[in-house]
């Protein structure tokens, strides 16, 4: 086929194409992922107990705000990196603002506590299943944003995946500090963070393959 | 000096004629989208041809794959952005996934081969795409091949095409959409 006559295919019959494409495939991805994540949660884990008295504590709201707000950075992320020749511009920064801002909390609570007791905040009394249920809860997240990038067109594909595994983490996050327990700035600092990066580097390994197009 | 800045308003003078016939192509007028891809095929040859000097064979099939792909992800483009911004990244993506292929596929066999290649092939063609997609076509299953086939090769439209083939209107649509998305993917497994 010569080219003249592709484009005449092309063009022929071509329609009107709507321009929010990129917003509504990743509100329908976020949806059910997060709906997926939740459900999870709630089957396999449950809802704290004692939330009604820890939802009156401003750590409980700093547990929450901390993945939201790397969720939202990841979000415009993914949703650049959707478009050819978008560029990141400040998005990294805004994603490395929460960590820092929570690392500084961290030094601030360890720095004030005695030397005996900063292991245990930094532990804590459940990193194990923090590392394992992060990771576990964005896996709805992950599938769902993974399928939203393929229908777009991303270029950088390791940096695209890992935007989308850094929001399937940061989704995972949000959804487990309703289980979770911990209420220190340390443990959020390393263990929080830790499950957040595991789905960004599965994200990141995944993307050459599954986002080719 | 005075040559580059000529370069660079003609640059300016090109983004601005194509962005104004994708906008108007986006909401739906054929004839600005057929310009619009008739220019682009100019300046994709003129790019690639400068990048694949070893490699003139691969040009038109280039430029047919990235016409392709332009199309199928037409929808990512914001009509708030440059449109030379997000033509590059495309054209980019394209040639960087070639040499990519080509590489891992020039590993995998006997070099030997490449020396009794020299004399195997003339580019006196180098012009025509070998690449041919009509032949691709045929591959598609029925449902993908029949409403390009009627809608986009002998131009009837989706009505039409539904009481040709009995096929419901939406998934004449869905056919068109998927059975050009499926021959870009074939178009890569090929090469």
């Amino acid at each position: 086929m010569k080219t003249d006559e592709l484009i005449t295919l092309l063009a022929t019959g071509a329609g009107a194409v709507e321009s929010d494409a990129t917003a509504r495939r990743y509100g329908t991805a976020l949806g059910w992922g997060a709906f997926g994540a939740t459900l999870l949660m709630a089957i396999l884990l449950g809802v704290r107990p004692d939330i009604d008295a820890a939802a009156r504590l401003p750590m409980f709201w700093i547990k929450l705000a901390f993945p939201a707000s790397m969720a939202v950075g990841s979000l415009i992320a993914a949703s650049r990196l959707s478009r050819p020749g978008a560029r990141l511009g400040w998005v990294p920064g805004a994603l490395v603002a929460p960590v820092l801002a929570m690392w500084l909390l961290t030094a601030y609570v360890l720095l004030g506590a005695p030397p005996p007791e900063r292991g245990e905040l930094v532990m804590g009394r459940t990193w194990e299943y923090c590392l394992f249920n992060v990771p576990m809860l964005s896996v709805p997240v992950l599938v769902a944003t993974l399928w939203a990038m393929k229908g777009l067109a991303p270029t950088r594909l390791a940096l695209a995946g890992a935007a989308v595994g850094l929001l399937a983490g940061a989704i995972g996050a949000l959804v487990y500090a309703l289980h979770c327990p911990e209420m220190e700035a340390p443990f959020l600092g390393v263990w929080y963070v830790a499950g957040m990066l595991i789905p960004a580097i599965v994200g990141a390994l995944l993307g050459p393959f599954v986002l080719r197009w | 000096m005075t040559q580059r800045i000529d370069s660079h308003e003609q640059a300016s003078a090109n983004e601005d004629r194509l962005r104004d016939l994708l906008v108007r192509a986006l909401a739906g007028d054929a004839a600005a989208y057929r310009a619009f891809l008739k220019d682009l095929s100019t300046h994709l040859r003129a790019y690639f041809r400068k990048r694949l000097s070893g490699l003139p064979d691969e040009v038109e099939d280039l430029v047919q794959e990235s016409l392709l792909a332009v199309h199928n992800q037409r929808h990512t483009y914001d009509p708030g952005h440059p449109l030379t911004a997000w033509v590059h990244a495309i054209a980019k993506y394209k040639l960087v996934d070639l040499l990519r292929r080509r590489a891992a596929r020039d590993l995998r066999n006997d070099p030997l081969d490449d020396v009794l290649d020299i004399l195997a092939h003339n580019d006196s063609d180098a012009a025509a795409a070998r690449l041919d997609l009509a032949k691709l076509l045929e591959r598609l299953p029925a449902r993908q091949r029949l409403p390009i086939v009627h809608m986009k090769l002998e131009g009837l439209s989706v009505v039409e095409t539904s009481r040709v083939t009995g096929m419901s209107e939406s998934a004449v649509k869905v056919g068109v959409h998927r059975g050009l998305k499926a021959l870009a993917a074939m178009i890569r497994k090929q090469r």
